[in-house]
C-alpha cells in the first residue's frame, strides 16, 4: 500500500521509491510535500541534518533519481575549495543538458562569474521552469571555505532569480553554521536515527540466499545485542555483520548444529564477537586479515593490531630511559627524594600539597622535566653504574625522533633541554616486561 | 520611509542631484523589498511624466556577497553598464580613472545630458571590508562632485556601519540613514498573518477562494493559532520566520486536505522549534551517553573548567566500578572511539587546535551542551538503562 501519495508524480514511481527507502517514509513524504510540483518554487534553501549513516545522502539521491528531478549532486569534501566547487556544479549542469556536445572547460573563479554562468547554463537547458536542485553533501566543509560561499548559496534563489533550491546535508546542527552577522535562514529538517527495530529490519534485508531469513534475523539479533551499546552506525554494523556471518554459520556447515540450535550458535560466536570489538571495530586490523584469521582458526594471542606495532623493540638503556622519563613526567618533584634515595627523610605535608592533591597528575597529562632530573632518576633505577657517555645522550635524541619523548621549549634554552614523556601507562607496562 | 526614499530617488532623476543614503535594518526587516517597491513606483512614474528629457535609468545591482573585491566590482559595473566594448584593452592606472572613464563614456553615449545612475549596494558591510575601501571612496566622491548625477544606496544589517567607514569615505557620505525596524505589535502581526494567507482576488476559482479566505479568518480567531503566533512573535519579530512557518503549514495542504487547520499550524510550529541538539543526543549510543553524563558531572564539580579525555574516562570508570549493572566495562580504545565520534559531531569542542606535540587524550575540551538539555534529552532517550539515568540525576559526591 503506497504511503507516499503525490498528485504530481506517477504512482508507480512512488511505489518503487518506497521500496528503496525502508523506515524513512515520513521524511520522504515531507520532502515531497515541500518540493511540490515540478514548476513550483520551493524554499530557497533546505538544511538536512542527522547522525552518521542515517540515510541522508542515500535518500536524497534515490528520491531525485527515481522521480527524475533535475539536480546537481556535489560532495564538499571532494571539492574543497570554492573554485573547484563552483566549476563542478557548472560542469554537471552542462553535462546533464546534452550528452552529444563535449563539455567545454569552464573557468569560474568567483561567485560573481558563477551567478552569470549559472544563469546562462540554466537558460540553455530545456528545464521549462522546473526546480533545479543543487545538493551539497558534507556541507560543514563550506564553513572552511571563503566566508561568502555559505550565505551566497543560501540566497541563491534570490541572487540568480531562477527556480533553484539548494539542499545542504550535514551531521552538525545549524546553530554551529550560522555566520556572525546572520544570514538567510534555511528550512531545517532532521533525519532521526534508526531505532533498534529499524536497524534490525534494514540489516536483515541483506541476507544471503542460502540461509533462511529467520536464521539471519537471529544472527542480527545477537550482533546487535553485543554492539548496540557501543555503536549505532548502520555502515559499521553492516560491515561487522558481513564479516562475522561466516563464523556464525560454521557449526551449521560442519554439521554440529542445525539452524535452530541457538544456544550452541551463541556459544560459538560470542567470544568471536568480543574479539571483533577490540580489533575490527577499532580498525586495528583490516578485514582481510580478519577473514584469514577466521579461516586459519589461529589463536587470538597472535593477533597484532595496529597499535601493537608501536611496541617497537628498544635497546636496553632506551627502555630504562623511557621508564625514567615516565616517572619524571608524572611524579611531582617533591616525591623524588622519597622514592629514589636510599635514606630519605619524612616529607611533611604542607597545606599547599593538601589543596593540590585533588587533580592527579595522571589526569592532567605529562609535565616537562629538565634533562638532569631524567639522568638522576635513570642512575637510581639502573642497578649497575651508568656512565654518562654520548651513547646515552644519542639514545635520548632517538627517543625524541620516535616521538616517544617530546622536546618542550626552544632549542637554545639556557638551562638545558626539557622533555616530556608522550606514552601511556599501558605502553610503559608493556615495555617493562 | 517609503516616501523618504521615493523623494530621494525622484530628486536624482528629475533634478539631476547626486545623493547617497544607507538603509539600515536587522535581517528580514524588508530592506530589499522596500527598495524594489520604490523602484517599481519610479518606473511607473517615469512613464507618466513623458515631458522630461529622455532619462535613462540603469541600476547596476551589486551585492556584497558576489563582488568580493574591488576589481571584481568594477568588472561587474562595466558589464552591467554594457560598456565592455568601450573599455576593451585599456589599462587603467588607478581605480578612480577607470570609474571616471566609464562615466564619461556614458555621458557621451546619451548626447543630450548625462543620465543618472543608481548604484544599489547590497550587504554594504562587506564592501566596507575591501582593501582601502576604494570602491566606496570613489562612488561617494563622484556623488559629491557634480559631474554625473549618481545616487548610491547601500543596504546593510549592521547598526554600527558608520564606524566602519574610513574617515575620508565618511566625510563624503551624506549621512542620510533610513532605519527600518519591525515595530508592529501583536495585533498587527495577526493582521499580517491574515493578509499573507489570504488568496488574492485574481485567483481563478472564486468559490474556493471564498472558502479559503473564510477559513483564514476563522483561524486567526482561534485560540491555539493565536498561541502559536504569540510564541513565534516573542521569539523573533521578523516576517521571514513567519513566512517559513506558513509555507511549511501550507505545504501540508493536498487534494484530500484542502483547507488549513489549526493542527497543521501547530505541527509546523513544533517542527520549527525543535531543539536540534536534543535530536542529535537522541541518536547517540549508550556508551556515548555515559560519556556525556560523565562530562556533565565534571562540569558540575569543577564549575565549567575544561576537561580532557583522561578525566572523562576516569569518571566513567568510577561509575562502572561502583554502580553499573547493565554496562559492560569497555576497553579504553573503544571508549576513545566513542569520544572521537562525539568530537566529530561537534558536541565536544577542543579549546585549541590539536598540535603534534600534545597527546590526543590530554587535549583540553569543553562540552557544548547545557546540563538541562542533557536531562531533557535523557527523558526521551529510548531504552536507557535505569542505572545510567540514576547516575545522571544524582551527582556522585565523594572525594
Amino acid at each position: 500500500m503506497p504511503n507516499l501519495e503525490h498528485p504530481a508524480y506517477p504512482a508507480a514511481d512512488l511505489l518503487h521509491l518506497e521500496s528503496l527507502v525502508p523506515c524513512r517514509e515520513s521524511q520522504v513524504s515531507m520532502l515531497l510535500s515541500i518540493f511540490g510540483e515540478r514548476q513550483q518554487f520551493s524554499f530557497p534553501s533546505i538544511f538536512i541534518y542527522g547522525h552518521t549513516s542515517s540515510g541522508k545522502t542515500y535518500v536524497m539521491q534515490t528520491l531525485l533519481t527515481t522521480l527524475q528531478l533535475p539536480h546537481v549532486f556535489v560532495n564538499c569534501v571532494e571539492y574543497f575549495t570554492s573554485r573547484l566547487l563552483l566549476e563542478e556544479i557548472l560542469i554537471q549542469l552542462q553535462s546533464s543538458s546534452s550528452d552529444k556536445e563535449q563539455t567545454c572547460p569552464v573557468h569560474c573563479d568567483t561567485l560573481n562569474d558563477f551567478v552569470r554562468l549559472f544563469k546562462q547554463a540554466v537558460a540553455s537547458q530545456e528545464l521549462q521552469d522546473q526546480t533545479l536542485y543543487i545538493v551539497l553533501d558534507r556541507a560543514e566543509q563550506l564553513r572552511e571555505m571563503e566566508a561568502n560561499i555559505l550565505p551566497a548559496f543560501l540566497r541563491l534563489q534570490e541572487l540568480t532569480d531562477r527556480n533553484v533550491t539548494v539542499v545542504l546535508l550535514s551531521e552538525i546542527v545549524w546553530e554551529l553554521f550560522r555566520p556572525n552577522v546572520g544570514c538567510f535562514e534555511p528550512f531545517t529538517m532532521y533525519f532521526p536515527d534508526y531505532s533498534i527495530g529499524h536497524l534490525q529490519k534494514i540489516l536483515s534485508q541483506n541476507h544471503p540466499p542460502e540461509y533462511s531469513a529467520d536464521f539471519y534475523s537471529a544472527y542480527i539479533n545477537i550482533l546487535l545485542g553485543v554492539f548496540y551499546m557501543v555503536c549505532r552506525d548502520l555502515k559499521e554494523l553492516r560491515h561487522l555483520a558481513a564479516l562475522n556471518f561466516a563464523k556464525y554459520c560454521e557449526p551449521v556447515v560442519r554439521g554440529e548444529a542445525n539452524e535452530r540450535d541457538t544456544r550452541k550458535l551463541w556459544k560459538n560466536i560470542e567470544p568471536h564477537l568480543k574479539k571483533a570489538m577490540q580489533t575490527v571495530y577499532l580498525r586495528e586490523i583490516s578485514s582481510s586479515q580478519w577473514e584469514r584469521l577466521q579461516h586459519d582458526g589461529g589463536e587470538p594471542g597472535q593477533l597484532k593490531g595496529l597499535s601493537a606495532h608501536t611496541h617497537v623493540e628498544l635497546p636496553y638503556y632506551s627502555k630504562f630511559l623511557l621508564i625514567a622519563a615516565y616517572l619524571a613526567s608524572y611524579n611531582p618533584v617533591r616525591t623524588d627524594k622519597r622514592f629514589f634515595l636510599k635514606h630519605h627523610g619524612k616529607i611533611r605535608k604542607t597545606n599547599f600539597m593538601k589543596k593540590h592533591e585533588k587533580t592527579s597528575n595522571h589526569l592532567l597529562g605529562p609535565k616537562p622535566f629538565p634533562l638532569d632530573r631524567l639522568l638522576a632518576i635513570l642512575y637510581s633505577i639502573v642497578d649497575n653504574r651508568v656512565a654518562p657517555t654520548a651513547n646515552i645522550f644519542s639514545q635520548i635524541t632517538s627517543l625524541v625522533t620516535l616521538q616517544l619523548l617530546s622536546m618542550v621549549g626552544q632549542n637554545d634554552q639556557l638551562d638545558g633541554p626539557r622533555y616530556k614523556c608522550t606514552v601511556s601507562l599501558d605502553f610503559i607496562r608493556a615495555v617493562a616486561r | 520611509q517609503h516616501r523618504h526614499l521615493l523623494e530621494l530617488l525622484k530628486r536624482t532623476m528629475v533634478h539631476g542631484e547626486s545623493n547617497s543614503a544607507l538603509i539600515i535594518g536587522p535581517r528580514g526587516s524588508g530592506k530589499t523589498a522596500l527598495l524594489n517597491h520604490v523602484l517599481k513606483d519610479l518606473r511607473e512614474m517615469k512613464q507618466v511624466t513623458e515631458n522630461l528629457l529622455e532619462l535613462f535609468m540603469k541600476n547596476p545591482f551589486l551585492s556584497g556577497l558576489l563582488q568580493t573585491n574591488d576589481k571584481v566590482a568594477l568588472k561587474e559595473i562595466t558589464r552591467q553598464l554594457q560598456l565592455e566594448n568601450v573599455v576593451g584593452d585599456k589599462v587603467f592606472g588607478s581605480f578612480a580613472e577607470n570609474l571616471a572613464f566609464l562615466l564619461e563614456a556614458l555621458r557621451k553615449g546619451n548626447r543630450t545630458s548625462s543620465c543618472p545612475i543608481l548604484f544599489v549596494l547590497d550587504e554594504f558591510d562587506l564592501f566596507v571590508h575591501h582593501k582601502n575601501q576604494t570602491l566606496l571612496y570613489n562612488l561617494f566622491d563622484i556623488s559629491q562632485s557634480a559631474q554625473t548625477p549618481v545616487t548610491v544606496i547601500g543596504l546593510t544589517c549592521r547598526q554600527d556601519i558608520l564606524e566602519l567607514l574610513e574617515k575620508r569615505v565618511k566625510s563624503r557620505f551624506s549621512h542620510r540613514q533610513i532605519y527600518l525596524m519591525n515595530s508592529f505589535d501583536f495585533k498587527q502581526y495577526i493582521k499580517i498573518f491574515k493578509t499573507q494567507l489570504s488568496l488574492p482576488a485574481e485567483f481563478p476559482d472564486e468559490s474556493f477562494a471564498q472558502k479559503w479566505n473564510n477559513n483564514v479568518q476563522h483561524l486567526s480567531e482561534d485560540k491555539t493559532v493565536q498561541d502559536v503566533l504569540q510564541n513565534l512573535f516573542h521569539h523573533t519579530k521578523d516576517l521571514r520566520s513567519l513566512h517559513l512557518l506558513l509555507m511549511l503549514a501550507v505545504s501540508a495542504v493536498t487534494v484530500h486536505h484542502p483547507l488549513l487547520t489549526a493542527a497543521d499550524l501547530q505541527e509546523a510550529s513544533r517542527h520549527h522549534r525543535t531543539d536540534s541538539k536534543a535530536n542529535i543526543v537522541h541518536g547517540l549510543s549508550v556508551l556515548e551517553i555515559c560519556l556525556i553524563i560523565a562530562m556533565k558531572h565534571l562540569n558540575d564539580v569543577y564549575d565549567g573548567e575544561p576537561f580532557n579525555f583522561q578525566m572523562v574516562y576516569n569518571e566513567f570508570q568510577k561509575f562502572i566500578q561502583r554502580k553499573a549493572h547493565s554496562m559492560y566495562n569497555f576497553e579504553k580504545p573503544v571508549v576513545m572511539k566513542a569520544f572521537e565520534h562525539l568530537l566529530q559531531l561537534e558536541l565536544v569542542k577542543p579549546l585549541e587546535r590539536p598540535s603534534v606535540r600534545a597527546q590526543r587524550e590530554y587535549l583540553l575540551m569543553k562540552l557544548l551542551l547545557d546540563s538541562s538539555q542533557i536531562m531533557d534529552a535523557l527523558q526521551v532517550y529510548p531504552n536507557c538503562p535505569t542505572d545510567v539515568k540514576q547516575w545522571a540525576a544524582s551527582s556522585l559526591s565523594w572525594l
